[in-house]
């Protein structure tokens, strides 16, 4: 089951992450490699086995419904990398494709 | 007197003494910091008028019933605390400022603890020699031309420098362990749901605790009393209450069940390491503990569950650094998808990187079967391995690194050799459990460490193991610094 590099560019798109063609071959290489070790977990029959996600078993923890003071907006607003007043500015999300 | 040679617990009996005050504490750490961090490379962020002011104000209202008042503590710079960085050592999010503090820091200030700065780290928590900071280099107290382990390696590195006496990391596969052995102080990783993560920044988060760090058991044990316990903010924290460690602590260990696995002591392991860790089993029994050799089979196996369920979950924490609500933000861009993309790959590293694409792949489709469910599967079954044991046995015992500190850059082109470097802390995160590593000895001037795991919330069992075995050791594990 080895890493094309047509897995790594379909990946990239899905992990939002642009890559050079030079990383893209150096991705190639680290991923059949790491890949190759965790390969070993097939030698574990676990046909019967249900899958753990947390290590404790946690049910939905509930609180009371009380009011709380928030933060303040420019507490976070100031890490914000453009805006105007107090909306965040960003390139247009629908409509480019008519264009 | 050299205030910062002091450990904490020992600062804080002068402290309730009158002996001294907290702002000396602090002007002795900043003096020590000016000193030694150009060499060591620790620190990413030092506070110091506003600490020296919060000192004196401590020393002036007189009150000392605070767990830790008036006592420094750093913190790894990826968790939160209100006005000052949290880079988690990414270019990602240079200058961005923690609007908030973390559940862990609010407790630590409401104990009346002072945070002296932010600590160099592998970039998001993701390596084992802090080589992966966007930032800078940190070194290995004991021998600057080495690595001081990851991925808490500043958290480490200045708790062994004497820069500070506390410090705080966050372990999601031995990221407070391994530093510790590396560097030859004492560091514990808590069960599961034990401290908060609320204001922690995400790694793993089916694995990620808040781990301690300190110079001995006794400092550990004091930090992690005052922060532990169930937080309406983070729903993973377990609601038992909270264990005194700090104030329970004993030496006495007698007729503790000990066991150590046959696969421990297996392939890669340093010849003199394992030395170190036969030793270790005759300081236990001359402390009165028994010690046998048990198996555990699917050793081998936990690595290889964790590379694929901790990438798996990076991938899916990290998808929150998208360029649009703080942090990187890349220019020239012309769709909100091409800003995603290109805001990523100019702020993330090579690792990060790696580490999401091989997380994206064992969830995309096709692969999510044969990888993840997989690695889950595998994870119950280690879990229930441990769970074996621990009802027979009260701790297990292992080398914490199979090797002492190695060079900077010898591991850092190999993905692979530095991946197993956790190799025995792994484990303890696939199944959730608590364990410390404390220095078992040096190794041509480079500390070693002993892992201690425990059973589930049994911080205190091994703790008062660690303790017996720091006694009767009485190392000096001072850096010629």
């Amino acid at each position: 089951m080895a890493v094309s590099k047509k897995d790594v560019d379909y990946i990239k798109v899905l992990a939002r992450l642009s890559v050079s063609e030079e990383e893209t071959e150096g991705l190639v290489e680290d991923l059949n490699m790491v890949l190759s070790y965790v390969d070993k977990l097939k030698e574990l029959d676990t046909d019967d086995v249900k899958i753990l996600v947390n290590p404790i078993y946690i049910e939905n923890v509930y609180r009371e419904d009380v009011i709380e003071e928030s933060l303040n907006s420019e507490d976070f607003l100031i890490n914000v990398p453009e805006r105007v007043e107090n909306y965040l500015k960003v390139p247009s999300v629908i409509g480019r494709e008519e264009e | 007197m050299d205030l910062y040679k002091k450990k904490a617990h020992e600062l804080k009996e002068l402290l309730d003494n009158g002996e001294v005050k907290s702002v000396e504490i602090v002007e002795s750490l900043l003096k020590r910091i000016d000193e030694v961090d150009e060499k060591v490379g620790a620190f990413l962020y030092v506070e110091r008028e506003e600490n020296l002011k919060t000192a004196r104000a401590i020393d002036e209202s007189g009150k000392r019933e605070g767990l830790l008042s008036g006592i420094p503590i750093g913190i790894k710079d990826n968790i939160s605390v209100k006005g000052m960085q949290n880079t988690c050592a990414s270019k990602f999010l240079e200058g961005y400022i923690a609007p908030y503090d973390a559940t862990v820091i609010d407790k630590i200030k409401g104990e009346g603890g002072i945070i002296m700065g932010k600590l160099n780290m592998d970039e998001f928590a993701m390596g084992s020699s802090t080589e992966y900071s966007a930032y800078k280099t940190t070194r290995n107290p004991h021998d600057l031309t080495r690595v001081p382990g990851g991925s808490s390696g500043g958290s480490a590195a200045s708790v062994a420098a004497l820069e500070v006496p506390l410090s705080l990391g966050t372990d999601t596969g031995g990221s407070v362990r391994h530093p510790s052995a590396f560097c030859g102080i004492v560091g514990l990783k808590p069960t599961y749901g034990n401290i908060s993560r609320y204001g922690v920044t995400a790694f793993g988060s089916t694995l990620d605790q808040v781990g301690m760090m300190g110079r001995d058991v006794k400092d550990v044990a004091l930090i992690t009393s005052a922060i532990s316990g169930q937080d309406s903010k983070d729903f993973t924290t377990n609601p038992r209450k909270a264990v005194d460690l700090y104030a329970n602590l004993s030496r006495d260990i007698r007729g503790k069940k000990i066991a150590i696995a046959k696969e421990f002591l297996g392939e890669g392991l340093h010849d003199d390491v394992r030395k170190n860790i036969l030793q270790m089993i005759e300081v236990l029994k001359e402390n009165g503990a028994t010690v046998d050799f048990i198996e555990l089979k699917l050793t081998d196996y936990s690595l290889a569950a964790y590379y694929i369920i901790s990438s798996a979950e990076a991938s899916s924490n990290l998808a929150r650094f998208d360029g649009i609500r703080y942090g990187k933000r890349a220019e020239g861009t012309d769709s909100i998808i091409d800003l995603y993309s290109k805001s990523r790959s100019e702020g993330f590293g090579s690792e990060v990187k790696r580490r999401i694409m091989l997380g994206t792949y064992v969830l995309s489709a096709g692969y999510y079967d044969a990888y993840y469910s997989k690695a889950l599967k595998v994870r119950k079954l280690i879990q229930e391995e441990y769970k074996e044991i621990f009802k027979e046995y009260d701790a297990i015992i292992s080398p914490t690194t199979p090797t002492p500190a190695f060079k900077i850059g010898d591991n850092k082109e190999s993905v692979m050799a530095m991946y197993l470097n956790d190799i025995y802390t792994v484990p303890v995160n696939i199944a959730g459990i608590p364990a410390v590593s404390l220095p078992s000895g040096k190794l041509n001037g480079l500390p070693l460490g002993l892992q201690i795991m425990g059973n589930y919330f049994d911080e205190q069992g091994i703790l008062n193991i660690a303790h017996a075995v720091e006694s009767s050791l009485g190392l000096d594990m001072f850096p010629g610094l």
